[in-house]
């Protein structure tokens, strides 16, 4: 597909990666001439220096031949603009603008419609969303939902003492009496799929699909609590702390939040009546203790410096070992050395972004040629989920799945046939209609017939 | 000061009041009695006076919040003045003091009276009376505004000086059209109220005072039992028709706008306000449960004076003097507490209330959380510091006039709660109090400078205290 990213800024740039990963024609617009030569010269796109709201400017970005535009500049009027534009000028063209600011939150859907927007990203707010439901169940590590809600997947590290220690995967629901699908296994940072014979170890970090009811049972069993927190401290008051808020809020969870600029706490005070708003440094000592750190059930940090967040987590893992951590950090570079520390969960608010917009993306490519629904990155990006939906007979239809030559490093986690859904055994099959959760480190799989051994 | 627009303001109010004394000629008309002369000679000179300032228009038309002020309180006193006029003069109530005294308390929309037989007053008097709440309970200046053509955006201080509430605004762009919808609102649900009392078989005449006094909130009736000798059914009309003109007026204006009555139900103030009822209505049920016959009655009875005394209404139908004395106190509670703002009731509002309630809070949490941000909220969003600390300082003044008042009054040596509830009932524009002053009593017995300070206390009451206090302040008349 041809598409063209204006503004390449944090979400831009790592936008442009994951598209050209899947192997895109991309032409990028900035109005900076150094940022779009840094990305021309490291990725294989195109740079158009400019005005990306200029009919002009679209024009040298060719946007006549154009299937998608997604504005990412730091405005969200300049976006919206941009994408009203790009729909003059080619009227097939899908846009996707980001649009941050709370004020048009409510306004999503005349975007869409009056606008003709295809989608609106709001990387704060997708972001607010992961976190509150990763404080709706502490107990897992990272969740996601696939199949409109009705399963889930998490991730768990086993514990030590943890019934899951030391077993085979194939012995795990009878001994714990639940139906799950264990889907990867992290040693070591290396990722695989386990088959059923893999054996699983202390301080393994495993992802698995399952009911919510069925993940429910299952952290009952290996004696993991399972309700939600009760109070949360929010280090730093920026928009993901205000959408956070408001969901927390809602889930009758205390919230209080951490911000150090007297004008910003205003405002979150004004739009956020139940939380509790404090005025101060969010890594002084003092304040963490006055305002009742070492007995929070949890903490989420999200002040613009990740090396705040990083201290911030370990402070709290330090006075409160019981606590719920989740970290934002924005630059990836130090992914493996943050693996090494326990900081809990961490957030990386562009993956989530760029998760959003290539699951869109191959859904649009989805009407040419492939068929992939729903994409999920389980471990950063070294194993994915994807939805794919059975569109007619196809070679892997009508037979069972053990008779499948599926290929290594790849599981069927569920499939979705009306009503219910099956965790599927060796004798199940997979029929038009379905929708088909798969599991796998390859990547780029674009049709259910590419699991297949070629 | 300008002075000339204040005197073209208080002629042209004159001139509508001289109007709206037609109707009570009419009723005299109506029933033949000898009192039309009386009336018309008020007419005659309230009405000339009221031509003959208002004849030169003000060099200078434009005026400021000073003015304003000034205006209403002003224009309140000279309306009170010639209101009572007719009492004297058809020999109803010979004293001008008493008169006097009568026409406050009905303009205030208060009820307190100094008579002890109203049903031996003629027709057109009791119409007079009950009518005067009614133009009371809205506010005559708002009246004025909605009806005559008055230009220019300094008419918002009279607006805002005689409307009730820590916060008055507009409901559409121009202030006549704003006024226009709340006495249409206003006249809209007056004709409900007395098309259905009609239709419960309520005489025509009982029908019009009672709705008079029930929608400014007021109080005054034209039996000496107040409302005790209407059927049941009557009653609870009168004490839903009471509990309704003690909302907030924005809530109709929501709900015949299109807003549904459950997003108008958002409204703290109202939800709070309704709380507050029924939570006293079970408390009195429970309470005093032996004075009464059944549960029906305890309901009817509690529901009707819980609705009587928070709205400031002050209808009676069981002399609640007799009732324990935990029932007495909430309902001295409800006193203070009042009606709703930009209601037609007075009292201190329950919206103030619960800003006071709020900021206590927030005080209390700063203590546990020094660096805490907090602002008071209401209906979802920040309050200004400057409206909390407004009602702060309302509080301050409230208590100030109080006191004072109780002290002047104290010399008259009758009992504390006698003149305590005599205060509180004026100045809250309920009616009656307790013990001496009582629902089956009247304020005949006080001297005049009693009678003076409690006049005071309604006007101060109804206008929300700083129009009458600015009026005897120096500041105010000093020219710069």
């Amino acid at each position: 597909m041809k598409i063209i990213i204006v503004g390449c800024g944090k979400i831009g740039a790592a936008l442009t990666k994951a598209l050209n990963d899947e192997n895109h024609d991309i032409a990028v617009i900035d109005s900076d001439e150094d940022t779009v030569k840094s990305v021309a010269n490291s990725m294989d796109v195109i740079g158009v220096e400019g005005n990306g709201a200029s009919i002009q400017t679209q024009r040298e970005a060719g946007i006549a031949g154009a299937n998608l535009l997604i504005a990412t500049t730091g405005s969200d009027e300049v976006n919206i603009l941009c994408c009203m534009i790009a729909k003059k000028a080619n009227t097939n063209i899908s846009t996707i603008a980001r649009v941050r600011n709370p004020v048009y939150r409510e306004e999503i859907t005349y975007f869409k419609e009056e606008l003709g927007l295809s989608m609106v990203l709001n990387p704060e707010l997708l972001a607010a969303r992961e976190i509150a439901r990763l404080l709706r169940f502490p107990f897992a590590v990272k969740i996601d939902t696939l199949l409109r809600d009705r399963i889930e997947i998490l991730r768990h590290r086993i514990k030590e003492n943890s019934p899951l220690a030391d077993i085979r995967v194939m012995d795990v629901n009878r001994k714990l009496g639940s139906d799950v699908i264990i889907c990867t296994i992290e040693r070591d940072g290396e990722v695989f799929i386990p088959n059923g014979a893999s054996m699983l170890f202390v301080d393994d970090m495993i992802s698995f699909v399952a009911s919510p009811e069925d993940a429910t049972r299952f952290f009952r069993n290996i004696k993991e609590e399972t309700h939600q927190v009760k109070d949360t401290i929010i280090a730093g008051g920026g928009k993901i702390s205000f959408y956070l808020a408001q969901q927390l809020l809602s889930l009758g969870i205390d919230t209080k939040i951490i911000e150090m600029d007297p004008k910003r706490c205003e405002i979150l005070d004004e739009n956020l009546e139940a939380a509790t708003i404090i005025c101060g440094d969010g890594t002084d000592e003092e304040l963490l203790l006055e305002e009742g750190i070492e007995h929070t059930e949890s903490v989420v940090t999200l002040t613009n410096i990740d090396e705040e967040n990083i201290l911030l987590a370990l402070y709290a893992k330090k006075v409160n070992p019981g606590v719920k951590c989740i970290t934002k950090v924005n630059r990836v570079v130090f992914d493996d050395l943050l693996e090494d520390i326990d900081l809990g969960t961490i957030m990386h608010t562009k993956s989530i972004v760029a998760d959003r917009v290539t699951s869109f993306v191959r859904a649009m490519q989805n009407s040419m040629g492939s068929n992939v629904e729903t994409l999920i990155h389980i471990i950063d990006e070294k194993a994915e989920a994807l939805e794919f939906l059975v569109t007619g007979e196809t070679e892997v239809t009508g037979k069972p799945l053990s008779e499948l030559d599926l290929k290594g490093n790849l599981i069927i986690a569920a499939i979705n046939r009306g009503k219910t859904i099956m965790f599927p055994k060796g004798q199940d099959e997979i029929r038009p209609g379905d929708r088909v959760i798969v599991v796998t480190t390859h990547k780029g799989l674009n049709d259910l017939n590419d699991i297949l051994r070629k | 000061m300008n002075h000339s627009s204040i005197i073209y303001i208080l002629g042209k109010l004159l001139q509508i009041e001289a109007l709206i004394m037609l109707l009570p000629l009419f009723v005299s008309l109506i029933y033949r009695e000898d009192d039309f002369l009386p009336f018309l000679i008020t007419i005659a000179l309230t009405g000339a006076v009221g031509t003959a300032i208002s004849f030169k228009k003000p060099g200078k038309a434009s005026f400021y919040a000073r003015e304003g002020f000034v205006m209403v309180a002003l224009g309140w006193i000279v309306m009170s003045v010639m209101g009572a006029v007719p009492f004297v003069l058809n020999g109803d109530i010979p004293n001008f003091t008493d008169a006097f005294f009568e026409t406050v308390s009905g303009f205030t929309t208060t009820g307190s009276s100094i008579l002890s037989d109203v049903e031996s007053l003629s027709h057109a008097s009791q119409f007079w009376r009950s009518l005067t709440h009614w133009i009371g309970g809205m506010g005559v200046f708002v009246f004025m505004l909605a009806v005559m053509p008055m230009a220019g955006a300094q008419n918002m201080h009279l607006m805002r000086s005689e409307s009730p509430g820590p916060e008055v605004g507009k409901l559409v762009p121009r202030l006549k059209d704003t006024a226009k919808i709340l006495y249409r609102l206003y006249f809209a649900l007056t004709v409900l109220m007395f098309i259905i009392l009609l239709i419960t078989g309520m005489d025509g005449f009982d029908a019009v005072t009672v709705t008079f006094g029930t929608a400014g909130t007021g109080g005054f009736a034209i039996r000496n039992d107040s409302i005790a000798s209407y059927s049941s059914l009557q009653q609870i009309i009168i004490s839903v028709f009471m509990i309704l003109f003690g909302f907030n007026f924005n809530f109709f204006y929501f709900l015949t706008f299109g807003k549904s009555l459950f997003d108008a139900l958002k409204m703290e103030e109202i939800r709070v306000y309704l709380l507050i009822i029924a939570g006293s209505v079970v408390v009195i049920m429970i309470n005093a449960r032996a004075c009464f016959e059944s549960l029906f009655d305890a309901f009817r009875k509690s529901l009707f004076q819980v609705a009587s005394i928070i709205t400031t209404t002050g209808f009676a139908t069981a002399d609640f003097d007799l009732w324990p004395t935990l029932s007495k106190t909430v309902l001295v509670m409800l006193m203070f507490i009042g009606a709703c703002a930009g209601s037609t009731g007075g009292g201190f509002k329950v919206s103030r209330v619960i800003i006071l309630f709020k900021a206590f809070q927030k005080e209390l949490e700063h203590f546990i959380h020094p660096r805490m941000v907090r602002n008071v909220h209401m209906n979802g969003r920040a309050l200004k510091e400057e409206t909390v600390d407004g009602v702060k300082v309302y509080l301050g003044a409230y208590i100030i006039i109080f006191v004072v008042s109780v002290l002047i009054v104290g010399y008259e040596n009758h009992d504390l709660i006698t003149n305590f509830t005599a205060v509180a009932a004026t100045m809250n524009n309920i009616g009656p109090g307790l013990s001496m002053v009582g629902p089956t009593c009247n304020f005949a017995f006080f001297s005049p400078v009693s009678k003076y300070v409690l006049m005071f206390d309604m006007l101060a009451g109804r206008l929300e205290l700083y129009p009458m206090l600015l009026l005897f302040a120096p500041t105010t008349w000093r020219s710069k």
